[in-house]
């Protein structure tokens, strides 16, 4: 054990192109040792959560909202879009990003995968995101959004002045949730040639041998990013907590 | 502009040895982990909820655990951790040639008990602890109470959660490819890859985990309303 701990530092302080290893763990300009991969790793696995998670709120308020409006149109769009990004795995739908889009529209071809990973896993996760915002929106009693029409608010002036300000609050919690899930989801970007955790975990467990060493490194960072979002989550819900409904009182 | 889809290549006996072979495995791998995680699961949603503090303290980290790391690395990590030697002994030869497809099988009861168990716990607290109490009253002893009062309530209020739950684990079945076990996508991808049809295949992978994984979805909508009407 204590044997494998030491080969463990070793091989994460150790070069990526040759033997060297460096005592400080980080190696100066033109290497880079494992740890410093990893690293970089985990900040493209950010960056694509985070863009994504960014994505998947806006459409995802936007089609809650559509799937509870009157127009049964514009509704029955809301539905079909949750529908559909919810019935398909989540590696189905990148690959299909991946690989068959940019045959449709060539100028993506020079696009690179990250950006397809973020609308991929944006467009995914917006569907779980309008599921909640809808639910939000249906919890508020019929008469609030009917009385906010009679004095003489516009529909859209109900939702933005009316309605959204509690239903999103409402939802927020299992907001928190979804941005747990879009990091652990992120991990799939992988398979269309994203250098995000999961593909340092293969990769460099190929490399150098050390599997279970790479593996634990990534899987700590996973920890810390959910915690980190965890306990952030739980700052803005407190903030935003609305006084008197779900818990408010506490 | 251009996406010339051909199916033409696409015969009964390109889909009886290519996917078949893999939508049998995902039907498989999803049944027998639903099974097992609702089992696991519900045992640990009990330890959770008991008053004893190791007990509750090991479910806590069970499920935190499980709950903060993606599938794709549980995966992993599963299939680095189990031996060989394991699965030469509950499956023979059989096992050591499958083994990725064995230790999906162990990895995901596992890792679904953890999602499972957060069900079942909301589902044991919507009994009301006054049926709890008449039943220790008349001296029922604490198993007896939860197999007779509290877990059929339990299953019977979270049975359509516990079946959504269940068509998300379907459709996750897809990220075995993670350590190359046989599943439905997987048998899409080969016979792409033979016929070099690989956007015919992905497509036809999403139009049939779209078909399955909705009409299910609707299936549980409509047991969702005949339990509602019930209560």
């Amino acid at each position: 054990m204590s044997d494998w701990l030491k080969r463990s530092a070793e091989v994460m302080c150790k070069s990526t192109t040759d033997d060297t290893v460096y005592s400080s763990c980080f190696a100066g300009k033109g290497d880079l040792t494992y740890l410093q991969w990893l690293f970089q790793a985990w900040g493209w696995t950010l960056l694509v959560a985070l863009v994504a998670l960014v994505i998947a709120l806006i459409l995802g308020v936007v089609i809650g909202v559509m799937r509870t409006l009157p127009n049964k149109g514009v509704a029955f769009f809301g539905e079909a879009w949750t529908e559909l990004f919810r019935n398909i795995p989540v590696v189905v739908q990148l690959l299909i990003w991946y690989n068959v889009i940019p045959e449709i529209f060539t100028p993506l071809k020079s696009v690179p995968p990250i950006v397809l990973a973020f609308v991929g896993l944006g467009l995914f996760t917006s569907a779980r995101i309008a599921q909640q915002v809808k639910s939000g929106i249906n919890t508020i009693p019929k008469g609030q959004g009917y009385a906010g029409l009679a004095m003489g608010l516009t529909l859209a002036q109900t939702y933005r002045y009316v309605l959204l300000p509690v239903a999103l609050r409402v939802v927020l919690p299992t907001l928190t949730s979804e941005s747990m899930n879009i990091i652990k989801n992120s991990s799939v970007a992988a398979a269309i040639g994203v250098t995000e955790m999961y593909y340092f975990a293969t990769q460099a467990g190929e490399e150098t041998s050390m599997h279970a060493t790479m593996y634990l490194g990534v899987t700590i960072l996973y920890f810390i990013s959910a915690f980190t979002i965890n306990r952030l989550a739980a700052q803005v819900e407190k903030r935003s907590r609305l006084p008197g409904a779900f818990g408010g009182a506490k | 502009m251009s996406l010339n889809l051909d199916y033409s290549f696409l015969t009964t006996d390109v889909i009886k040895s290519n996917i078949v072979p893999g939508f049998e495995y995902a039907l498989q791998l999803t049944l027998v982990a639903a099974v097992g995680g609702i089992a696991l699961g519900t045992l640990v949603a009990l330890m959770r909820l008991s008053s004893n503090k190791l007990l509750s303290r090991f479910a806590t980290i069970y499920v935190d655990a499980l709950r903060s790391i993606p599938l794709l690395m549980v995966i992993l990590w599963f299939f680095l951790l189990i031996p060989s030697s394991f699965y030469a002994a509950i499956a023979g030869d059989f096992g050591v040639n499958h083994r990725p497809e064995f230790s999906a099988v162990i990895t995901f009861t596992i890792f679904e008990a953890a999602y499972f168990s957060e069900i079942m716990r909301a589902g044991i607290q919507s009994v009301s602890r006054g049926q709890v109490q008449a039943g220790y009253a008349v001296g029922m002893t604490y198993a007896q109470c939860m197999r007779l009062i509290v877990l059929p309530q339990a299953f019977r209020n979270m049975l359509p959660v516990l079946l959504t739950q269940t068509i998300v684990l379907f459709q996750d079945t897809s990220l075995v490819y993670a350590i190359g076990a046989y599943d439905l996508l997987k048998g899409f991808q080969t016979a792409g890859s033979i016929y070099n049809r690989t956007n015919e295949m992905v497509l036809l992978a999403a139009v049939v985990y779209f078909i399955l994984s909705f009409s299910l979805s609707m299936l549980v909508r409509r047991l969702q309303k005949k339990i509602q009407i019930i209560r």
